[in-house]
């Protein structure tokens, strides 16, 4: 299982791309990170998620 | 009508004054902060006097915009400042208000290309744009490339929901965010003073507790 934002899913051998296209995160007003550090846009597509990976995605809204 | 007080504290006064409300340890550690922020808006504008107000030594003041009349109703500029840079405004007012404060400035868009060099010398880095794109795109920037800096950024706080739901959050050992986390300007319609302001407030608190060593929210 993989925690995203707390919630337990089943998701593990997904990359970071690949749950992100089943969510409705607009990419450009993301942030994600994995065990604590940073993931890079640039390799959203690389970054496996495993058994045990705690993911924060962390979705901006306007205004200020 | 008061007469124009032209003699202000001395820096020893001023500091000696702080330390009686702050303690000299956390002061110290105030005195000797540098903190950046990215946007002086409804956020970066109140961020910037509260920070100012407690004594932090100095700050990064980044944004391209000037004063609009729209402003007002939530952000720390004048009526007679409508069309300035907000840079220039603001680091006025923060000599006002507190004048020991070291503050630089630049009036510029910050890029992808500009972030490190503008906010090189921070320890602690703010940020507190309107643009959701903006802000991810520095929360993003700030940790790839700058591992070692705590980053305080802001989302949710339009609209009249109820002051209680902005909170802190810690999301990872160098990242916190201030909002509610949901309210975005373009749903919502409105942006009230007192509400951006919560945020801000939690934003500049997080910075204190920071160079307090309290990490924990």
């Amino acid at each position: 299982m993989v925690k995203i934002n707390g919630e337990k899913l089943n998701i593990a051998g997904k990359t970071v791309a690949e749950y992100l296209a089943t969510t409705n995160y607009d990419p450009k007003r993301i942030a994600v990170e994995r065990n604590g550090d940073i993931v890079p846009k640039s390799q959203y597509g690389d970054t496996l998620l495993c058994d045990g990976d705690n993911v924060e995605v962390v979705s901006f809204v306007g205004g200020g | 009508m008061w007469e124009v007080v032209k003699l202000i504290p001395t820096k020893e006064e001023w500091y000696k004054a702080l330390c009686e409300r702050h303690g000299e340890d956390i002061q110290k550690k105030f005195t000797s902060a540098t903190v950046a922020i990215c946007g002086l808006g409804g956020l970066g504008s109140n961020i910037a006097v509260a920070l100012a107000r407690a004594g932090v030594g100095k700050l990064i003041l980044i944004d391209f915009d000037k004063v609009d009349i729209s402003n007002l109703h939530r952000q720390q500029y004048k009526a007679n400042q409508i069309g300035v840079n907000k840079t220039e405004a603001l680091s006025h007012n923060l000599c006002e208000i507190a004048p020991f404060t070291t503050v630089e400035t630049h009036c510029v868009r910050i890029t992808e290309d500009n972030a490190e060099q503008l906010l090189d010398n921070a320890d602690i880095i703010c940020e507190a744009f309107d643009d959701a794109e903006a802000k991810a795109m520095l929360t993003n920037l700030v940790l790839e490339k700058m591992p070692s800096k705590y980053l305080v950024v802001s989302s949710g706080m339009a609209g009249m929901g109820s002051a209680n739901t902005i909170k802190t959050r810690r999301v990872s050992k160098k990242l916190y965010i201030c909002g509610d986390e949901v309210s975005d300007v373009n749903v919502e319609g409105s942006l009230v003073s007192s509400r951006v302001m919560i945020c801000a407030a939690h934003q500049a608190h997080t910075v204190l507790r920071l160079l307090a060593n309290k990490f924990e929210v």
